[in-house]
């Protein structure tokens, strides 16, 4: 009988670490996307809070916590991190499963948003994009999901099949901002 | 040139896709005159000043935006979401 193991996207690739700069795969666990029906949208909400103790998030933010979150994924949709969603949230929303579909890095470390300045066309201080807080963007030519998980901790998901231009992207920049400041 | 998307905010504008005229959203009525259709297809202006252009908020949240903005000053005047403005036709 064949065995098949399952092989994460950045596998091989990650960890990277420069200076005090880390670039690591994140345990995504199960990755859902909820699309609420039309007109649904509060009483998905409500089943998500009974469900996994936290509401549907407002655009460009984030609701839960670690291990169980979910990110604000565009219009009308919102990515479940962690849990198996519960099947009651099947009444309000389309939902698909995505779990081999993202690769989820997360980059830590003093000047963590140095580095994504390099690759990201949005303002990233700390007054603006704080804790808590997600966009959907560009990362060089890439679509991604851009995530703060506290001052100097970010989550950054692209499609599995870029994991490798991605891994080269960061550490490009991050050898970049270690090299001029020193961290 | 930067685009304040209606869900997301002020973006740069490389995070945008160009989608034509916002005359789109004004479908003729079913049987109207093959002219009124030439207009709808064919037909758009090229004015020095105020335009009205659909984008689309590509790697951003993937809405429609209609954009009213001054081909000669860059400047923009407001954006929309290209469903409220649709809905709101008679």
């Amino acid at each position: 009988m064949i065995d098949l193991n399952p092989v994460s996207p950045c596998a091989g690739l990650l960890p990277i670490k420069i200076g005090a700069l880390r670039l690591t795969e994140a345990e995504a666990g199960t990755i859902t996307s909820l699309s609420p029906y039309k007109g649904r949208e509060d009483t998905l909400s409500d089943a998500l809070k009974a469900a996994h103790g936290m509401a549907f998030p407002a655009p460009n933010r984030t609701t839960g916590k670690d291990g169980s979150r979910a990110i604000w994924f565009g219009l009308r949709q919102a990515l479940l991190l962690g849990p198996v969603p519960d099947a009651a949230l099947a009444k309000h929303a389309a939902l698909t499963d995505q779990s081999d579909g993202w690769s989820v890095v997360r980059l830590s470390g003093p000047g963590a948003a140095d580095v994504l300045a390099r690759l990201v066309p949005l303002d990233l201080r700390d007054g603006h994009f704080r804790n808590g807080h997600t966009a959907r963007t560009d990362l060089m030519h890439m679509a991604a999901s851009l995530t703060r998980i506290s001052a100097d901790s970010w989550q950054i998901m692209v499609f599995r099949s870029f994991a490798q231009t991605l891994a080269h992207d960061l550490k490009t920049a991050m050898q970049g901002v270690a090299a001029r400041g020193g961290v | 040139m930067r685009i304040t998307c209606p869900i997301c905010g002020a973006r740069d504008r490389r995070e945008f896709t160009y989608m034509g005229d916002a005359v789109a959203l004004e479908r003729p009525e079913k049987g109207a005159a093959p002219e009124a259709w030439d207009d709808y297809l064919h037909n758009r202006d090229n004015p020095a000043g105020e335009t009205r252009d659909l984008w689309y908020h590509e790697s951003g949240c993937a809405a429609w935006i209609v954009v009213t903005r001054n081909t000669v000053t860059h400047e923009v005047y407001r954006t929309e979401l290209a469903s409220q403005v649709h809905e709101a036709q008679p």
